[in-house]
């Protein structure tokens, strides 16, 4: 048996309440982290608020699912610590955290990363701007607030995110200026070599179909093929600019514009531990290679979830118990077969409409203009970095060590793959050749104050 | 292609500057650099331009120094961001203001006007917001800092407007001496000059067992913090007597916190572990020196690979096999030398002749100490 805590779980989204549940019927005692105040992950975020009916009819089924999710993780007995940072990992594994402005560090025999996935940053021209934000931070504002945008707002990207957030927006009396969606036209031939592989999961193509419906029947704006997004305006968002497929330019006015180009997954904490990582042409992102069990290359690090590569929460969760199986058996506690043939089945069912859904939301390959803002912190342009790279010639560490880009809070989760698109371009090299900043301690900002107290010996929580 | 006349190994700061002095000599020169230029300690120095508690032995060199960077646009073309708002060392007691002044009496007597000992009022008024139980500082109002990246920039562009040849990606793996001049064999490719320059860093002295000679140096991976943007009000460098730290608020308005804490070096691979239970006491030291930074976020930290040997002082010196120099191990305060080091070690280089500023940095000195120990 395990001792008090070996194994930590970051994380408490649907891999990783998944993966704490399997491990309590194991007989296994993690710890589970999350920065959040309540569990739930992004897609049943504050879902065990009280909240009003109608809000919650109005975000949905899915949404509805998190409630029983989080009781039963609740129920497990797992411990788990809300508002807790990981903002250092040492091989070994010792880790380090933050919780009520204090660092504390304990050391763990395994630890399973389900921290999940991050928007995909839209850097077009004007982004920065006040009244310029992401479809995913306007669904939390929905989630957490109720919060409805007085002013139609303009909605321009691909995906599926964008389709859910319109139907909430919509169901609770929100108001669609226009959907411009950027995906590239003539999806289809790439879409149906998926398209037998996919009929096991056709219940997620359905359910998308009928939202595209649904919405289309709503009457509002909706131009295809939509190229060459602005934001235009001074103090903040005044207009929308961009060119439709017929090659004409439009501009609109716009008060609020929420932007969504698909997700990536969280790769900062397995860049910093040195894991491999392969580059998907299919997400556009880098993705940690990961063994059957969602063992990275490191051994006892594992990953479950979005993190592990885009697949969405029905997969995330049987990639949590996976995982949990997978830790079980590393520590010598029997993984038992039928639990594990059951998680299996369920993970290919989840993923098998996938490929469709990637081929149909190909990831955007249109040039970043050189005005763009590249990188928010260092207020750096996609020029700017064009420029770097033409006297350089170097890879994005020597660029980030010339330009500062990279540099700031955000720790390059705004700019990396913008600087590695560029720099790919530039050197007509692969964006997996190309890489990725190197990724520097800490993870996530730790005040100095929360640092020393780490000095004063205090103990984990 | 013609070879070169000198070979320089390592493209630090201290490679690109004996390089560009030698080009600007006349001669044709090839950097050869195992990763990319500023890989190791010059990325990621403090980048302190400091003469504030050096040694007295490199004083000479560092008196040169400090008048070339006051003018360093007039070598490099930039002002590599250089700012001359001084470096404080910060008593707490008597009798530590007592130590400084004594100190600072003895430099005086040697000719070295650059530091002076102040009172708390100036020292308020130089640093806003310091805690006050530090009542007085050594202080060197010329010394000043600059941007790391941007000096190295600024070297190796004015390296190469000068005709220096950089070639990253050729860490070195054989030195051959004959009649003809130095044969060195890189990853990418072999070289040939008639001389060529160790300025490898921390690798200063594997380059050296390549041609045969034994120079004791260690290494040292000096741990770095940097916070967000904050307003700017703290403009020099702020040091605790007995304690490791250095604190600066760069131009950007980030605080940049070091002061010599180490982290983990593995100089196989090139790589540096961090040790956070040391941060923490920088991180502690940092709040002390100024209370109200304790809720500033530190957004990155980092450390580099840098030569360290037995004194504390580099190996700038002529190497045992004709035409070969040696310019490593300046033990993390290698930074401010820069101008002054290249410039010497191509004269050097040039005439043979070792000028009286390098004197003290021969490499028999730590051979010496190392029987001797």
């Amino acid at each position: 048996m395990t001792s008090q805590h070996d194994i930590l779980i970051v994380g408490a989204g649907p891999a990783g309440m998944a993966a704490a549940v399997q491990m309590a019927e194991l007989g296994l005692a993690p710890l589970v982290v999350d920065e959040q105040a309540l569990p739930g992950g992004q897609i049943w975020r504050a879902s065990e608020a009280a909240r009003s009916d109608s809000l919650r009819a109005a975000l949905g089924p899915d949404y509805a699912e998190g409630q029983a999710r989080i009781a039963r993780f609740r129920a497990s007995g797992v411990a788990y610590l809300p508002g807790t940072r990981l903002w250092h990992l040492e091989p070994g594994f010792q880790v380090f955290m933050s919780k009520e402005g204090a660092a504390f560090s304990r050391k763990y025999r395994a630890v399973l990363l389900a921290t999940g996935a991050q928007e995909r940053p839209v850097a077009i021209p004007g982004w920065t701007l006040p009244g310029v934000m992401t479809v995913g931070a306007a669904q939390i504002l929905l989630k957490t607030s109720a919060q409805i945008p007085d002013a139609p707002v303009w909605i321009a990207g691909s995906g599926p995110l964008p389709l859910l957030y319109m139907r909430q927006l919509l169901a609770l009396g929100g108001r669609i200026a226009g959907y411009l969606d950027t995906t590239p036209r003539g999806q289809a031939g790439r879409v149906l070599p998926h398209a037998l592989a996919a009929l096991r999961g056709r219940s997620d193509l359905l359910k998308g179909l009928k939202w595209m419906r649904a919405l289309q029947a709503e009457g509002f704006p909706w131009l295809r093929g939509v190229r060459d997004l602005r934001a235009l305006g001074q103090e903040r968002v005044e207009s929308i600019a961009y060119t439709t497929a017929d090659g004409v330019t439009h501009q609109k006015p716009a008060s609020l514009v929420l932007l969504h180009e698909g997700v990536v997954p969280s790769i900062h904490a397995t860049l910093a531990m040195n894991c491999d990582h392969d580059w998907s042409d299919a997400q556009g992102c880098f993705v940690p290679r990961t063994d059957e069990f969602g063992m990275t290359s490191v051994e006892g690090l594992y990953l479950a979830g979005d993190g592990a590569g885009i697949a969405g929460a029905l997969a995330a969760e049987a990639r949590g118990r996976i995982a949990a199986l997978g830790i079980a058996q590393r520590l010598g506690v029997g993984s038992p077969d039928p639990a594990l043939r059951s998680a299996r089945r369920a993970l290919d069912q989840r993923t098998a409409a996938r490929p469709v859904i990637d081929a149909l939301y190909p990831p955007p390959e249109a040039e970043i203009p050189d005005e763009t803002v590249l990188c928010r912190c260092e207020e750096l342009t996609a020029g700017d970095i064009r420029a770097a790279a033409k006297l350089h010639r170097g890879g994005p560490n020597q660029i980030k060590a010339y330009t500062r880009c990279g540099m700031g809070p955000c720790q390059g989760r705004q700019c990396g793959y913008g600087v590695n698109r560029i720099l790919s371009e530039e050197y007509g090299q692969s964006r997996g050749e190309t890489g990725f900043f190197r990724i520097r301690p800490p993870l996530k900002p730790v005040t100095l104050g929360e640092l020393a107290a780490l000095e004063e010996g205090r103990e984990a929580p | 292609m013609t070879n070169p006349d000198v070979l320089v190994i390592g493209g630090g700061l201290h490679g690109l500057s004996a390089a560009l002095h030698l080009a600007r000599g006349g001669a044709q020169v090839t950097v050869l650099e195992g990763e990319f230029v500023g890989r190791h300690a010059s990325g990621a120095s403090a980048a302190g331009v400091r003469t504030l508690g050096r040694n007295p032995l490199e004083m000479p060199l560092s008196v040169i120094a400090m008048e070339m960077w006051h003018r360093i646009a007039d070598l490099v073309a930039d002002d590599c961001g250089f700012h001359a708002h001084g470096q404080l060392r910060v008593v707490a007691s008597d009798a530590q203001l007592e130590a400084e002044t004594q100190r600072i009496s003895r430099l005086t007597a040697q000719g070295y006007a650059n530091e002076t000992v102040i009172g708390q009022d100036q020292l308020r008024q130089l640093v806003p917001g310091l805690n006050h139980k530090f009542i007085g500082a050594a202080y060197a109002a010329d010394d000043g800092a600059a941007d790391p990246h941007r000096t190295l920039v600024a070297f190796r562009a004015a390296a190469q407007r000068a005709g220096v040849t950089i070639l990253e990606g050729a860490p070195v793996r054989s030195l051959q001496h004959s009649r003809d001049g130095w044969t060195v064999e890189t990853k990418a490719g072999r070289f040939a000059a008639p001389r060529v320059v160790n300025a490898a860093g921390a690798w200063g002295s594997r380059i050296a067992a390549m041609a045969g000679e034994t120079i004791p140096l260690s290494a040292k991976a000096s741990m770095m913090m940097v916070t967000e943007r904050l307003t700017q009000t703290i403009r020099p460098v702020v040091s605790i007597v007995g304690r490791s730290l250095s604190f600066k608020q760069s131009s950007q308005g980030t605080l940049v916190l070091g002061g010599g804490i180490q982290g983990r070096y593995d100089l196989d691979s090139g790589r540096t572990a961090l040790d956070f239970h040391a941060l923490a006491r920088g991180a502690a030291a940092a709040a002390e020196l100024m209370p109200s930074v304790a809720g500033t976020r530190i957004t990155r930290c980092w450390s580099g690979i840098e030569g360290k040997t037995q004194d504390l002082l580099p190996v700038i010196c002529p190497g045992k096999t004709e035409g070969l120099f040696h310019i490593f191990g300046f033990s993390g305060h290698g930074f401010q030398l820069v101008p002054a080091a290249g410039a010497a070690m191509a004269k050097m280089v040039t005439t043979g002749i070792v000028p009286e500023t390098l004197q003290p940095f021969t490499s028999d000195r730590l051979t010496l100490q190392g029987a001797a120990a």
